[in-house]
């Protein structure tokens, strides 16, 4: 028999609306959900290939307890019972002796993260914390820093823009795919594309303007552009006078960050700087610079996110069709949102956090999120306390936190590790107990809500019944609490009352989300007066350019551009890393389809260079960083800034049962040096040089 | 000729093989086998702009097929209503024959059931009133399934507005 599932896809962070085709009990297809707008059918080659993840054989089938040394891969099968047992009597060891604050959990932020929070809240730990800040802690506190809302609170009007400007946001491999379908639509309506990047990819082969800047220069692109549409007051006067706030501050400090000085930072000419700030002028408001995701680069990562903003409000493209958006919660539509567990009255942990964020030692990232790639050293260190378990869900800290060996190290010194996971992902292989998670397509999950210019409430359905001993993490979360005696916070048993006890206040049924996967809480669009009605969220209510966060953090608005440094020596190169459109993340490498289309990454090295050292297409180089090295496939291209090398995230896995992907390239996270934008709070991810060499000499 | 036709747009795909991921996928295949492709040209300069070509690889359903003519058991078919070329998996008995003779790599070999797989347009789904899976996931929509008379008015169409745009 055969029915359709409205569901969410989970085969990345984005969540598109999916709908799955089910026969008999087994996953047929899936596709995107066209009761969405802006969505129609289209699902990326990720979602597509959901349905060879639910298949899969090599994923993790039932708990499992570490029976050898840890890494060892060697294993016994328990049944949940056990794995519980086994969790809370250690856990209560660690507990007795070194307090609720000893445990950690990290995740990947998620539909459910609510339930984790509060699980750690029973433990009273304060140390819950999301991949967030590795992918975009500083883009976040720019934007709070500026406009008071996180970055997770602005979306952007594709549909309408006039013109996109994107920084390395390479939309058409990072796909996500409701912008991708209505900015090609915009596209073909003649909307305009600037990509800009070290590295030319499928993006820059589809704009307009592509810009090969060299890299980690794009400040000092945007302060010369800050400087041209000052000089020949091309921004929005209007819209500053009303909602800008320090402009005066800007203009002084913009002065001396001419286009010809730019054009030696960057190695973009200064009249094609200056040509291109007219261009926008001409477009104004309906222009969107892209103020991107996973945008940790640099230590000074946090002035380059607020320079973006700056632009977009200099073109007073901030709430505004075809420009950003502010998403609208449910409150203005006249609605009570979804509850989530961490609504009720929870034990308060008295300690800060491990990572020390919201301390004066690190004042301005997003508690809420945390800083992930503090864990190692705050592990080793005993920094602030001694921290003794973790709890790794879906997150994987041995390939997402920068120095690999450094963070084994780290794990080491762990009384306990445990996993939630779907795959056998390095971590999970690390661990001491792995508690096998249920796939998307396999259970119900926490509401989402959506807010946006309508705000909805979105339901992953279930659309088949798990196929091996797997469970839903939530349930997984609540029953190991009730072992552990902690239930109290956890006021169901099952998904399905998890999400009865969440949609109640909002009016809606799990069954009103049978038919399209969705409801709304309006059919208006949400959108405030540009003129006079946006509501900022910063101290002022306008957009602080001297903004109140930093200064009284004790950090300048404007501190003076300072040039990155070039690779000096003949073999050195900065190592960039990105994505392709066939992988999420770490997650997707051993998925059956997608390791078809890309199975392993190579070393994009500019052709001229690659020539200086002797090295061809093809061959097999030495990639080296002051922590490690690695063996990896040359890709010899005129379409790499000669001063970097780059490679795709999340190869050289080093789990044998995940056997497609077994040491299939090198894990860039083995390279990266772990070193921080202590004011934005992301890893700044392009601060490690590598030296490359042909592996056929001897050195 | 096939009654039908999938047309691609070149200058909106963005290479990123969700349709051949939909069609291993419908077709239920293992590693190895892709009925459709995507061939990657580039990146390379044209003038100042990097450009990649993506051409999207299905079976032609040719006039004459050379697969249908070469196979030996009559597996390889072309059905009279439609112009479809499907192979009957029954009839197959995995000599390769049909392999070695399409210009194009169009029919390929399933070594999980030792059979040749190819496009069969998804004539399962358009008799259910679908389209094609390839064309039902595409993210840019670059893929158009229809009628080969209806494809001028579609790149008329696109065209027209990539013209208004110029101007
Ligand atoms: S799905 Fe569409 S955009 Fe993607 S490669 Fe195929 S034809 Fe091109
Ligand atoms: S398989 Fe090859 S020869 Fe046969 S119809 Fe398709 S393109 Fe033509
Ligand atoms: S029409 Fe169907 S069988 Fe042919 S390439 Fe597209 S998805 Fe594959």
């Amino acid at each position: 028999m055969q029915e359709q599932v409205y569901s969410l896809c989970f085969m990345c962070s984005v969540r598109c609306p999916i709908k799955v085709t089910v026969d008999n009990g087994q996953v047929q297809f899936i596709q995107g959900n066209s009761h969405v707008p802006g969505i129609g059918d289209s699902i990326c080659p990720r979602g597509v290939a959901g349905i060879s993840l639910v298949n899969d054989t090599q994923r993790v089938q039932s708990p499992m307890i570490r029976s050898g040394p840890r890494g060892s891969g060697q294993w016994r099968q328990v049944s949940w019972h056990e794995a519980y047992d086994y969790i809370a009597d250690k856990l209560k060891q660690i507990t007795d002796a070194y307090g609720g604050r000893s445990v950690l959990l990290g995740e990947r932020t998620q539909l459910s993260t609510h339930v984790s929070k509060t699980f750690l809240r029973a433990i009273g730990s304060p140390n819950h914390f999301t991949h967030d800040a590795l992918c975009k802690g500083s883009l976040n506190t720019a934007c709070r820093s500026l406009l008071g809302y996180t970055d997770g609170q602005i979306g952007m009007d594709y549909a309408n823009t006039k013109h996109l400007v994107l920084y390395g946001r390479n939309i058409f491999e990072s796909i996500q795919v409701k912008p991708v379908r209505q900015f090609s639509e915009a596209m073909e309506k003649g909307a305009r594309l600037t990509y800009i990047d070290p590295r030319v990819t499928v993006t820059a082969t589809k704009a307009h303007r592509y810009w090969m800047i060299r890299p980690g220069t794009d400040l000092a692109l945007n302060y010369a552009l800050m400087h041209v549409i000052i000089n020949e007051s091309l921004y929005d006067g209007d819209y500053v006078d009303k909602w800008v706030s320090g402009f005066d501050a800007l203009c002084g400090f913009v002065k001396p960050y001419t286009p010809d000085w730019a054009e030696g930072e960057t190695g973009i000419p200064a009249a094609e700087i200056v040509d291109f700030a007219r261009e926008l002028a001409s477009q104004k408001p309906h222009v969107i610079f892209h103020c991107g995701y996973r945008c940790a680069s640099h230590e000074n990562e946090i002035y380059f996110r607020r320079s973006i903003f700056i632009l977009n409000a200099l073109m007073g493209s901030i709430e505004t069709p075809g420009g950003m958006f502010f998403k609208k919660g449910p409150a203005e539509a006249g609605g009570k949102p979804v509850r989530k567990l961490t609504d009720q009255d929870l034990p308060k942990p008295s300690d800060i956090r491990f990572d020390k964020v919201g301390t004066p030692d690190f004042p301005t990232p997003d508690p809420n999120h945390g800083v992930a790639q503090m864990m190692p050293q705050a592990i080793l260190n005993e920094d602030p306390y001694p921290l003794k378990a973790l709890f790794a869900y879906r997150f994987d800290p041995l390939s997402s936190i920068p120095d690999t060996n450094y963070t084994r190290q780290a794990l080491d010194a762990l009384d306990l590790i445990v996993s939630i996971d779907i795959n056998y992902s390095e971590i999970a292989w690390y661990s001491d107990v792995i508690l096998p998670e249920s796939t998307y397509l396999e259970r119900m999950d926490s509401p989402q809500q959506a807010n946006g210019p309508k705000p909805q409430i979105f339901l992953r359905q279930q659309a088949v019944s798990p196929r091996y001993d797997t469970r839903p993490g939530p349930v997984i979360l609540q029953q190991l609490a009730e072992r552990m005696g902690l239930g109290e916070y956890f006021p169901y048993t099952t998904m399905e009352e998890l999400v009865d006890w969440q949609l109640a206040p909002t009016g809606f049924e799990r069954a009103d989300f049978k038919e399209k996967g969705f409801v709304a809480y309006t059919d208006q669009k949400l959108l405030w007066d540009r003129k006079t009605g946006i509501k900022f969220k910063t101290p002022s209510g306008k957009i602080e350019l001297v903004s109140s966060l930093l200064e009284e953090a004790g950090y300048p608005s404007f501190p003076a551009y300072q040039s990155m440094s070039r690779p000096e020596n003949g073999a050195d190169f900065r190592l960039v890393v990105g994505r392709c459109a066939q992988h999420t993340h770490i997650s997707t490498q051993n998925n059956l389809y997608l390791n078809e289309l890309v199975p392993h990454n190579s070393l994009w090295i500019n052709a001229a260079r690659a020539e200086e050292l002797g090295i061809k297409d093809n061959d097999t180089v030495e990639v080296a960083s002051e922590n490690a090295s690695g063996r990896i496939q040359a890709r010899v291209t005129e379409m790499i800034h000669p001063d970097c090398v780059f490679m795709l995230h999340g190869f050289g896995h080093e789990v044998p049962r995940a056997e497609r992907s077994y040491q299939k390239g090198v894990s860039d996270s083995l390279l990266m040096r772990n070193v921080t934008d202590m004011i934005g709070g992301s890893p700044a991810l392009h601060e490690t040089i590598v030296s490359v060499r042909n592996a056929g000499e001897k050195p | 000729m096939s009654k039908f036709f999938l047309f691609q747009d070149q200058k909106k795909c963005i290479g990123c093989m969700a349709c051949v991921v939909a069609c291993k996928s419908r077709q239920g295949l293992p590693r190895g086998p892709h009925p459709c492709l995507v061939v990657t040209v580039g990146p390379q300069w044209v003038g100042e702009q990097p450009r990649t070509a993506f051409t999207f690889m299905p079976c032609f359903h040719c006039e004459n097929p050379w697969c249908v003519a070469a196979c030996p058991t009559g597996a390889m078919h072309q059905r009279s209503e439609d112009g479809i070329v499907t192979v009957d998996p029954d009839l197959c008995v995995g000599c390769k024959t049909c392999i070695s003779a399409c210009p194009w790599g169009a029919p390929q070999w399933n070594p999980e059931t030792g059979k040749a797989v190819k496009c069969d347009l998804c004539h399962d789904r358009i008799e259910a009133g679908l389209k094609p899976a390839c064309v039902t996931v595409c993210p840019t929509q670059c893929l158009y399934f229809g009628t080969p008379d209806e494809i001028p008015e579609v790149r008329r169409e696109r065209y027209a507005k990539a013209r208004a745009q110029e101007n």
